[in-house]
């Protein structure tokens, strides 16, 4: 069984190489190192959104919120820089994280304590970010020119090679993978989702473990939300519109399970990973980009299918000729 | 009769007045309970009689309205399940209380898990500890292995380790052994020695009053919330225990049976399940209670669900009069005559959140309905008709059936099927976790049914009851048939060496 | 002991009284208290002519809340149906290009939403998938579909007679899609309260096992349910098509997280199990009049955003408190 589950990471690494294989037969040029790094650093704020939404997808539920969540603090990370243009990058940092972060916990607050179903929390606050951000604003954009050059040089400069928006997502991925198999509070994520009866036995609090996701993915939509704005220059109501599927569907590809307690981080990086090299790839292999909403809902539906088959409840094994296993 | 056994040592740890009150329920009232070190007590009651939430209490779970827990004689707070733990109480749980998608080693350890120096969990130590206390315990278990692989005696013996992965003081086992095979039974007999032997104060929860006797040094009983006995084990008979247990002699009272057996109604051949069950082969026939025993876990209930169409056999044939049939989902089973009520009542039976008229029309509305259109007062009638027959208690037919008793809810779910006029009724556990006057109701309607010409299918795993009730019972053990035995082969002992596959004459 | 001297009663409160102190009696004196706010603070407001514009805020929306609330109520969901709206106006905008009369293009349209129901119910029902998955998987092929199709373009030439359904009356201010919201309330809520079928769906919604062996058919009704699901996304699509006159890939975009915000909005349960159609009806209706009266007092669409959101958190969070506060 550790097989079956141990390949949906090795499934979505021959996919990935399969299909760096056929691009690169007919333009080699997109595997060279430089190339590929464009494409891992395109794909960065997606795997930093997955990560921290495969966290709340472990504890049962779903955090709709966080494009909204990364459009409003990105734009209050480009507001504080119209405001006070010295401000040192780190400030910026620590408040479009901070602001993130608080909004993942309003999410986590009322899951925790008044007990409203996940869903509608975040479908709620979705929309309430985004309409926040007309009203800092009133609909007007932040545009290239008004912003520093220190603000928008940040996630673009580059150290041993990778652009400082992939070393985030890097150093985003190295973290969780030690929070999530080493910490007893990324054990209880899991514990949380995988059978929340029993975690109140073992002293986990299930409402709280909920909070601290919520809050998690809060706080790395806050720091993406600075990255994206800097990076494209512009913060706008809009901006990373819809992208909350996007997000999920990265999950779900990288086996994470919808009904909670499944789910890893290198899965989640290869997920994002799978949607971002198709994104990438279909417009040097001349395929119109209308083509990728498609092939991701396709993708997704796949995997759903292929995490179902890999945890479909197994019966009781009574008769012993079928107990070889055992 | 509750004068406090007093044995020569001082207890380690004790409840004192505790009552413990839900909405609407008073759980506990002014119990108490004494637990010695180095020594067994066995916690004895009914369903219901508040064992398990006293096991709550103990473990930090739930906190009392009223009352005092004492450690070594000290009032200790048990605000959270670990400050239990901090104090040295430790319990295997009767639910499992497991992580399938966490490995062997971080089921035992979660929430005490080693650390290494940066204050992460150390994985390596966490594995040796896992592999030592798996060891101790006499199972070979991968500590690295997922849980979800482990079959249910493996997952058993994971919660038995982890209740001793704390170094604990007082170890309570809830029901530890219902789960568990004859051999592993005799293991965890060995294991509760050692842990005496070590010192430790054991709280011991079990319905088998055989392995009361055997292993128990003192007994407390509950009944009804209240603490009615406590005393040295050796200073009490099994029928005194059993009468305080139930409050009243135990010569349990099966309703005096019409056998009026007809022709042959059921006919199953050949039917089997690729994991499940094998080789079931029976008739049943009209007016006939045919019993099915066997140990937790021997393939009745997946056999009877099969049969009821909720999963599909590999292989086999069934014939109701004579006429074969398939059987493609419980609704093909109902249009044939076939009704179940599951075990499971709380997820099978009843739909709790909506009320009892309805639940009592759910598979009959095609009757109550007009061209696909409910008609409400038809569908009271029937319900009224149907309930009452059962002798429900209820404040209104219009209240959630969730709202009832476990007595009253079988009720319902036993008219739910009567409306539908079937031909075959199977019964699981029809009587488990309800108070002793809905079991009697129970009984007393089954044999009726049975007279009408009714044909009646138990499962039961209490012998008195499958021996008060069945003409005919067959025995499966493994998932499959062991046994099938009438009239004087009907005796507990031929019932429980077929079940566990010993013969009589090692017994 | 005996069954003759005892008789329960069928009911201990009568249906009259137990619809007095429902959600659905909070939620019209919302509406009616939102109509009386409105009509004070804009003199526009009442007016036949504008009222009947505001309808079509939400009666395109309303038509697929209703087949979503039985979805909803049987614990499956379906973010889709916008998507199936893109699609099926795509499809229509294509059988226009090969000259399809009117007629045909009513059949393009309901034929594609069906197909479209008939794939989320088959994965979810045969398949077994969890079906809020599987309809975000959905959401992104049918849309994506839309374009690969068109891409950046649109199509245009609807035939004169199409407009009828999106800009049609039938009597006096009563547009076609008013009359079908109407007519579709009224068969979604006999449907839902007075048949077998709707008594299932609230059982499965609160005990899907129990209803399997309760003798229930749970897959064929889930399966049903995503089939009208589908239609209704379909009938959508042919009123809004119709109304707007042309297909863009991005029709209707975000549509399903208002679907389901008036869903819920309406009182039913997003665990499934509770809910009524007369609660999605008047959900819908405050829905449009909050978006018709902030629109007159000039208040941008995306502020509205903002009350609706903070409308379904907090009408779904004041009656937990209140309780929250009682039990405790």
């Amino acid at each position: 069984m550790r097989r079956i589950v141990a390949s949906r990471e090795m499934l979505l690494l021959v996919a990935i190489a399969l299909l760096l294989g056929l691009v690169s037969t007919r333009f080699p040029g997109f595997v060279e190192p430089a190339n590929l790094v464009a494409v891992f650093n395109d794909t960065s704020p997606l795997i930093l959104l997955a990560i921290g939404q495969m966290v709340v997808i472990l504890t049962k539920c779903i955090d709709l919120s966080v494009a909204a969540n990364l459009a409003l603090s990105g734009m209050v990370a480009a507001m504080t820089n119209l405001a006070v243009p010295d401000a040192p990058i780190v400030a910026i940092l620590l408040v479009a994280t901070g602001f993130g972060t608080i909004l993942g916990m309003i999410n986590g607050v009322l899951v925790w304590k008044l007990d409203i179903p996940p869903i509608v929390v975040t479908l709620g606050t979705m929309t309430i970010f985004r309409g926040t951000i007309f009203l800092l604003t009133e609909g007007k954009w932040v545009n290239s020119h008004e912003m520093t050059h220190a603000f928008k040089a940040f996630p673009r400069t580059e150290l041993l090679g990778l652009p400082v928006l992939a070393w985030a997502a890097v150093a985003v991925v190295v973290l969780f993978s030690v929070i999530m198999t080493r910490t007893t509070l990324g054990r209880a994520f899991y514990a949380v989702g995988g059978n929340p009866n029993a975690a109140a036995y073992v002293g986990i609090d299930v409402g709280r473990t909920k909070f601290w996701a919520f809050t998690i993915s809060g706080g790395i939509a806050g720091l993406t939300g600075y990255l994206w704005v800097s990076r494209f220059a512009v913060a706008y109501v809009d901006i990373a519109g819809g992208f909350e599927l996007d997000v999920v569907a990265a999950c779900v590809i990288g086996g994470v399970s919808i009904m909670g307690g499944i789910g890893s981080v290198p899965g989640a990086l290869l997920g994002a990973l799978f949607l971002g090299v198709i994104k990438n790839a279909l417009p040097v292999v001349n395929i119109s980009p209308f083509w990728q909403l498609a092939i991701s809902g396709g993708a997704i539906i796949i995997a759903v299918a292929l995490n179902a088959q890999a945890n479909r409840e197994r019966g009781r094994i009574i008769l012993k000729r079928a107990e070889h296993a055992a | 009769m509750s004068a406090p056994a007093s044995p020569d040592i001082a207890p380690l740890l004790s409840l004192q007045g505790i009552t413990k009150e839900f909405p609407g329920v008073r759980a506990l009232s002014n119990v108490s309970l004494n637990i010695y070190p180095g020594r067994v007590t066995a916690l004895v009651g009914e369903n219901g009689a508040g064992k398990s939430t006293v096991v709550k209490i103990l473990t930090g779970i739930y906190q009392p309205n009223a009352g005092d827990i004492l450690v070594e004689g000290q009032p200790t707070l048990f605000a959270t399940p670990q400050s239990a733990e901090g104090a040295g109480v430790t319990a295997i749980h009767q639910e499992t209380v497991l992580f399938d998608q966490l490995s062997v080693a971080e089921n035992i350890f979660l929430g005490h898990a080693p650390r290494d120096r940066f204050g992460l969990i150390d994985i390596g130590k966490m594995a040796d500890s896992a592999r030592r206390i798996l060891a101790e315990i006499g199972a070979r278990i991968d500590p690295s292995h997922k849980l979800q692989d482990l079959g249910t005696a493996n997952k058993h013996l994971v919660a038995i380790a982890r209740a001793l992965s704390i170094d604990a003081r007082v170890v309570i086992m809830d029901e530890p052994t219902a789960a568990l095979s004859h051999k592993e039974i005799e293991e965890l007999y060995d294991l509760v020695e050692e842990l005496k032997a070590q010192g430790k104060a054991i709280l011991f929860i079990s319905h088998k009053f055989e392995e009361i006797f055997r292993i128990a040094d003192f007994y407390t009983v509950y009944r009804d919330g209240r603490m009615v006995g406590e005393g040295p084990i050796a200073e009490i008979t099994e029928p005194e225990l059993v009468k305080l247990m139930v409050g009243r002699d135990v010569s349990q009272i099966f309703p005096e049976r019409v056998h009026n057996i007809g022709d042959e109604i059921l006919r199953v051949e050949g039917f089997e399940h690729p994991t499940e069950f094998a080789e079931i082969e029976f008739t049943l026939r009209k007016g006939e209670i045919l019993g099915f025993y066997g140990l937790v876990g021997a393939g009745r209930s997946e056999f009877m669900q099969a049969l009821f169409g909720v999963t599909r056999p590999s292989g086999g044939s069934v014939e109701i009069e004579g006429a074969p049939i398939s059987i493609g989902s419980p609704a093909d089973a109902v249009a044939n005559g076939i009704v179940y009520v599951p075990e499971d009542r709380g997820r099978q039976g009843a739909i709790g959140a909506l009320p009892i008229f309805q639940n009592v029309t759910l598979p009959s509305l095609a009757q109550t309905s007009r061209h696909g259109f409910l008609r409400l007062a038809e569908e009271f009638r029937r319900a009224r008709e149907y309930t009452e027959r059962l002798d429900l208690r209820a404040a209104s037919l219009d209240t959630n059936v969730g709202d009832l008793s476990g007595g009253n809810q079988q009720k319902v779910v036993i008219a739910k099927w009567l409306a539908t006029k079937p031909k075959i009724i199977i019964l699981d556990e029809p009587t488990k976790g309800i108070d002793i006057g809905s079991k009697a109701a129970v009984h007393a309607f089954m044999a009726e049914l049975a007279a009408q010409g009714l044909a009646v299918i138990m499962v039961s795993s209490e012998i008195p009851e499958v021996l008060g009730m069945c003409d005919r019972v067959i025995v499966m053990r493994e998932g499959r048939m062991a046994a099938e035995l009438t009239g004087a082969d009907l005796r507990p002992e031929t019932l429980i060496h077929h079940a566990a596959g010993i013969r009589e004459a090692n017994a | 002991m005996n069954a003759s001297d005892r008789n329960i009663p069928d009911r201990l409160r009568s249906p009259f009284e137990r619809r007095l102190r429902s959600w659905e009696s909070l939620l019209l004196l919302v509406a009616v208290a939102i109509f009386v706010a409105n009509s004070l603070a804009s003199p526009y407001f009442l007016d036949a002519w504008n009222l009947s514009d505001a309808t079509f805020n939400f009666t395109e929306k309303a038509m697929i809340a209703f087949a979503m609330a039985l979805l909803i109520i049987s614990g499956e969901i379906d973010l889709s149906v916008a998507a199936i709206i893109a699609l099926a106006s795509t499809a229509m905008g294509a059988a226009v290009q090969f000259g399809v009369p009117t007629p045909g293009l009513v059949l393009v349209g309901l034929a594609v939403g069906l197909a479209c129901g008939a794939f989320n119910g088959l994965l979810v029902t045969r398949v077994g998938l969890p079906s809020i998955v599987v309809t975000i998987g959905t959401l992104s092929l049918f849309r994506g579909i839309s374009y690969i199709v068109l891409g950046d373009q649109a199509y245009r030439g609807y035939p004169p007679e199409f407009a009828f359904f999106g800009q049609g009356y039938v009597w006096w201010v009563i547009s076609f899609e008013l009359m079908m919201f109407a007519l579709l309330a009224l068969a979604f809520g006999i449907l839902l309260h007075g048949t077998n079928f709707g008594r299932a769906v609230y059982a499965i919604g609160n005990n899907a096992t129990g209803a399997l062996f309760s003798g229930i058919r749970v897959a064929r009704v889930k399966f049903i349910l995503f089939l009208l699901t589908g239609l209704m996304s379909g009938v959508a699509a042919i009123c809004l098509t119709s109304r707007l006159g042309s297909t863009r890939p991005s029709i209707a975009f975000a549509w399903e997280l208002e679907i389901v915000t008036m869903v819920v909005l309406g009182g039913v349960s997003i665990l499934g199990g509770s809910g009524s159609i007369p609660g999605v009806v008047i959900a819908a209706v405050v829905m449009g009049l909050v978006t018709f009266g902030l629109g007159l007092l000039n208040v941008p669409g995306i502020v509205m955003s903002i009350v609706i959101g903070a409308l379904l958190i907090s009408v779904i969070a004041l009656p937990r408190l209140w309780t929250g506060r009682g039990q405790s």
